[in-house]
């Protein structure tokens, strides 16, 4: 192919990566965001794979068979502890707008400028190489696919791989210096990185099966063919001496995957919700899993093909199909190595540069009151044209130990190193969120002797076998003393290089941040922060209140702070909104501290936890506190919640309470209308029975001379009505009773037979009147009850006389039924009269439904009987009910226990 | 116009009533209709357009209010003396009763006495 196809097609395929960003920051503004997604969150993780995994897994395996496996497994491991681990630190930099490794690491102990400063260092020493080695990854590839070797010796402008250089930094300044986030989270970026992991997915599974299936007959064939010969069958099995130092690999890439500066830049800083981490935790693993399938067939394949060929296996993912004439096939798999590269150049310079501003530079400018004065209020695009420049810088650099030096090394083993630098950072900031006593001078003793031995072990050696320094240095020592020798520190040599410098480096950092942070105390902020970092699922919602700041600022000052970095209208507008949604004044001429801490807060995610601290510190004047009023704040803070949960569940108590009062006042006013209408009905029962009676008697009083018959009947009516008002005012009474418990039954043990056949004998007469038939019928034997046998008939002979009442003048039938089950006693009296309409159904028990109804033709009785039957049969604990279809008659049922306590 | 032309209807759901008032009426010399509820007076009112009726409130189907807001709402009827004659005795049902155009308000239990002059001085005023 010619490089000027190639050239074109890369910026092409650059130009759909930015337009797919691009789309997706604007769906991110219309609030649509395709990030906001797991499946793109754990694409996005990919990032991991970078062209050292697309080509360098493959040489690797070539050279030493399943050893490469090491970098995806170890992390795959560890992957389960993920929710633990990135959960918090997630949380942990969205509460206090950390936006990168250093940044977090710095803010843990006490907002540090030093230390965010050292581990900044720590990883541009680290990250450099790393990216030297995309560099090459990219120019070996190109030169390959368009078969134009470099030249051994040129000059840089005749060097296509420095133009490669110079397309990266354009690309990156395009891509992540676009606009001063105070969160720093970049949607379009991540949506282009989520593009190219599925770009590097597709096009090495394209080559795997091309190899396996095009070349070969599937995998067995390429096994079994590889297992012929000699020299490949080392490459089935982990060399017997190699497997301690997997344990040492697997280990290192387990750590630096949650420290990587790109890694921490896309799995913290661009979450956009802790729950996505969840399928991450199985997606992840399931990618490298897949990209992974085909590293071995290929590796074979490639042995099998060019055997001892001069072609170095790195590049056997494209010298494979274009030894085969594939050019398009081969086009795809430079695309992939292609995508590796880039999405891992864009993403760790971001990160980088954003630790570079936020950590190194700015704390040193914001400390000089003067620069601050002549910034005016470009502080934001001061901030990204230093970000731009640098990446410019970090390219370059890169650029240069590519030249140098990675040129002469494996991709692999430059990988490896930048995993021990960043290595570095795991006791520092896996201690920091879970061990409160950790403090500054351990974290920072760990850190520069863990990266001085890094250096020392795994540098030094680089440098050696470049001959900047003589081989004496390697084989006997400096100054000849023979237990300091870099690849043999105190005289352990069992192990490998890298296996070596890991054991070393990781061991003298933990010494150091144990015995220090053990050693020496912490001071109020560091407290504070440490505090809030370790128990962050208690703090995350009172963290605003709880901070330790005790100092005067002016609003104005705090306004022109926030202008100098984001803009007068976006300061203000922020300010506007935080202070209403606080229920604070704006207008008062010094800032409420929460204000003050909000500010920070927003500056540190333009500029980093220290600078934003020392920016602050300038316009407020800070009253020192004491370790121990921060921990009194801490607490009152906690105490608050405690309260106002305290209050808010009694206020929740109160309401419930209250709507229980206005239940029972309801309640009161219906029995209030309840006892009224029952007033009123009684009088009015009582009275028109008097009203006869009294007519009658004077009019018998007055009429001496009328006739005997009909004074008869008058007398007669007279009794008779005497006899209602009696019965009335005794039922009147009676109700009272049992309403008001004032009753108490006279229990005996009786016939339960008995007590049916003494109620119906006594209507008897009564029903024959009206030819009423009543038939009985009994279930079982029905045996004795323990209860109040009078009270009983009361209610039998009630509901046998309604039942008489309302069956029709011929025909009548009532049906008595009864039987005992389970210890209750079941009697129903059913009539064949008119029924009860539903409605009506649930008033009957009521005291005067009679009068209520006034639409029923009005029959005989005070219309208390079944009032009082109810009554009754709950005073015997037990139950009644009607059942009725209007037509069909009426049943009613009670049940009571046979044996009452 | 003697008392036989006067005609006396008596409304009470409750018979011992109604066969007081009855006797007490005729021996009076009023022509005497009887109805056990609303409805039954409703049919009488139409039929023989009583001169006075006494009325019941509290009666099943159709109550005394209705009754007495019938006639005194109808412009043919309207000249019927309207006495209530109801256990409801509170100042606010006597007002209630007035409000619907009743002529007199006796509550329960009456004196025959009291009732007979009362009935007899209102049904002179229609002659």
């Amino acid at each position: 192919m010619s490089s000027l196809w190639i050239i074109t097609l890369s910026l092409i395929y650059l130009l759909v990566l930015f337009g797919i960003a691009n789309w997706a920051e604007r769906r991110a503004v219309a609030h649509r965001s395709i990030v906001n997604n797991p499946y793109v969150y754990a694409l996005s993780l990919a990032v991991y794979c970078t062209a050292w995994t697309f080509y360098g897994s493959v040489g690797r395996a070539a050279e030493s068979g399943p050893d490469f496996l090491s970098v995806y497994i170890g992390p795959t491991f560890l992957i389960p502890l993920w929710w633990v681990i990135f959960r918090k630190i997630i949380r942990i930099c969205k509460v206090q707008r950390i936006t990168s490794i250093a940044d977090f690491i710095s803010a843990r102990y006490g907002k540090n400028r030093a230390l965010g400063g050292i581990v900044t260092l720590v990883c541009l020493l680290g990250i450099v190489p790393y990216i030297s080695i995309q560099l090459k990854a990219i120019t070996i590839s190109f030169s390959i696919l368009s078969g134009h070797q470099p030249l051994a010796t040129q000059s840089f402008w005749s060097d296509q791989s420095f133009y490669i250089a110079l397309a990266l930094i354009i690309f990156t300044i395009l891509f992540g210096t676009r606009k001063l986030e105070a969160n720093e989270r970049h949607e379009g970026l991540v949506a282009a990185i989520a593009f190219e992991s599925l770009i590097k997915l597709f096009t090495f599974i394209a080559v795997g099966l091309f190899v396996t299936f095009g070349l070969f007959n599937g995998f067995t064939d390429i096994f079994s063919r590889a297992a012929e010969v000699p020299d490949l069958q080392k490459l089935f099995v982990l060399p017997q001496e190699q497997t301690g130092s997997w344990f040492w690999h697997c280990l290192l890439a387990a750590i630096a995957i949650l420290f990587l500066p790109r890694q921490f830049q896309l799995t913290v800083v661009e979450n956009t919700n802790e729950n996505h981490l969840r399928k991450a935790q199985w997606l992840f693993p399931l990618y490298l899993l897949i990209i992974n399938i085909f590293v071995l067939p290929i590796a074979l394949s490639g042995k099998l093909i060019f055997g001892n060929d001069t072609i170095p296996s790195d590049t056997y993912l494209l010298a494979l199909p274009l030894h085969f004439k594939q050019q398009g096939l081969a086009f795809l798999t430079y695309l992939g190595g292609f995508s590796a590269a880039t999405s891992m150049i864009i993403v760790e310079c971001t990160a980088l540069t954003v630790m570079f501003t936020n950590n190194l530079l700015m704390p040193v400018l914001v400390g000089r009151p003067s620069w601050q004065k002549g910034l005016g209020s470009s502080g934001g695009s001061f901030v990204l044209n230093a970000r731009r420049l640098f990446i410019g810088v970090i390219i370059l650099l890169a650029y240069l130990y590519y030249k140098n030096v990675s040129d002469k090394y494996s991709l692999v083993s430059v990988g490896m190193v930048s995993f021990a630098a960043v290595a570095q950072f795991a006791p520092a900031a896996l201690g920091g969120i879970f061990w409160k006593k950790a403090n500054l001078v351990g974290a920072m003793g760990g850190i520069l002797a863990g990266s001085t031995v890094w250096l020392y072990t795994l540098i030094i050696p680089s440098m050696v076998s470049n001959g900047f320094i003589s081989t004496d240095f390697l084989t006997y020592g400096p100054a000849h003393i023979s237990w300091l020798r870099p690849e043999a520190l105190f005289g352990l040599e069992s192990m490998d290089n890298l296996s070596h410098g890991v054991f070393w480096s990781l061991f003298f950092n933990l010494i150091f941040y144990v015995c220090g942070s053990l050693h020496f105390g912490q001071s109020a902020l560091e407290h504070n922060q440490a505090a809030l970092f370790v128990d962050i699922f208690k703090y995350d919602t009172s963290y605003e209140r709880s901070v330790a700041w005790r100092g005067k600022a002016l609003i104005t000052d705090i306004v022109t702070l926030m202008s100098k970095f984001f803009g007068k209208t976006r300061a203000e507008r922020a300010l506007t909104l935080y202070a209403r949604r606080n229920k604070l004044s704006l207008q008062t001429k010094y800032a409420d501290p929460m204000l003050v801490n909000y500010a920070e807060k927003m500056l540190s995610g333009a500029i980093g936890a220290a600078s934003a601290r020392i920016v602050v510190a300038s316009v407020a004047k800070e009253e020192r506190i004491t370790v121990d009023e921060v921990i009194d704040i801490l607490k009152t803070s906690q105490e608050l919640k405690t309260v106002n949960e305290e209050l808010t569940r009694k206020s929740r108590e109160l309401e419930a309470l209250t709507h229980q009062l206005k239940q029972a006042n309801d309640k009161l006013r219906v029995s209030e209308q309840q006892k009224d209408d029952f007033l009123s009905t009684v009088t009015h029962e009582i009275r028109t029975p008097l009203t006869s009676i009294r007519a009658l008697s004077e009019i018998i009083h007055d009429n001496p001379d009328m006739e005997l018959s009909q004074q008869q009947h008058f007398l007669t009516t007279i009794i008779k009505e005497s006899d209602r008002l009696t019965r009335l005012v005794n039922q009147v009474l009676d109700l009272e009773r049992y309403e008001t418990g004032r009753y108490q039954l006279s229990k005996e043990t009786f016939s339960i037979q008995t007590l049916i056949s003494e109620s119906i004998n006594s209507i008897e007469q009564l029903a024959k009147e009206k030819e009423i038939i009543i038939k009985t019928s009994y279930q079982g034997s029905l045996g004795n009850i323990y209860s109040d046998y009078d009270r009983l008939m009361q209610v039998l002979i009630n509901l046998l006389s309604n039942a008489i009442k309302f069956c029709p003048s011929q025909n009548g039938l009532i049906e008595v039924l009864a039987k005992v089950e389970n210890g209750i006693l079941l009697i129903s009296v059913k009539d064949n009269g008119p029924g009860i309409s539903p409605e009506l159904q649930a008033l009957i028990f009521d005291k005067f439904y009679q009068a209520e109804s006034k639409h029923n033709r009005k029959a005989k009785g005070s219309g208390l009987g079944l009032a009082i039957s109810k009554k009754i049969i709950e005073l015997c604990k037990g139950d009644i009910q009607v059942q009725s279809t209007l037509g069909e008659g009426a049943v009613f049922t009670f049940q009571i226990p046979t044996m009452m306590s | 116009m003697t008392r036989q032309h006067i005609k006396i209807l008596i409304v009470d759901d409750e018979p011992n009533i109604l066969m007081s008032l009855e006797f007490l009426m005729k021996k009076e010399g009023y022509r005497v209709f009887i109805a056990r509820d609303g409805e039954e007076a409703f049919d009488i009112i139409r039929s023989e357009v009583p001169d006075v009726v006494l009325l019941d409130i509290m009666m099943p189907k159709v109550n005394g209010y209705e009754v007495c807001t019938f006639i005194k709402t109808s412009p043919m009827y309207q000249h019927i003396k309207v006495v209530f004659m109801s256990s409801k005795s509170r100042e606010i049902d006597l007002q209630k009763g007035y409000e619907l155009g009743a002529d007199l308000y006796i509550p329960k239990p009456f004196s025959t006495r009291d009732m007979v002059s009362k009935v007899n001085a209102l049904a002179t005023s229609t002659l």
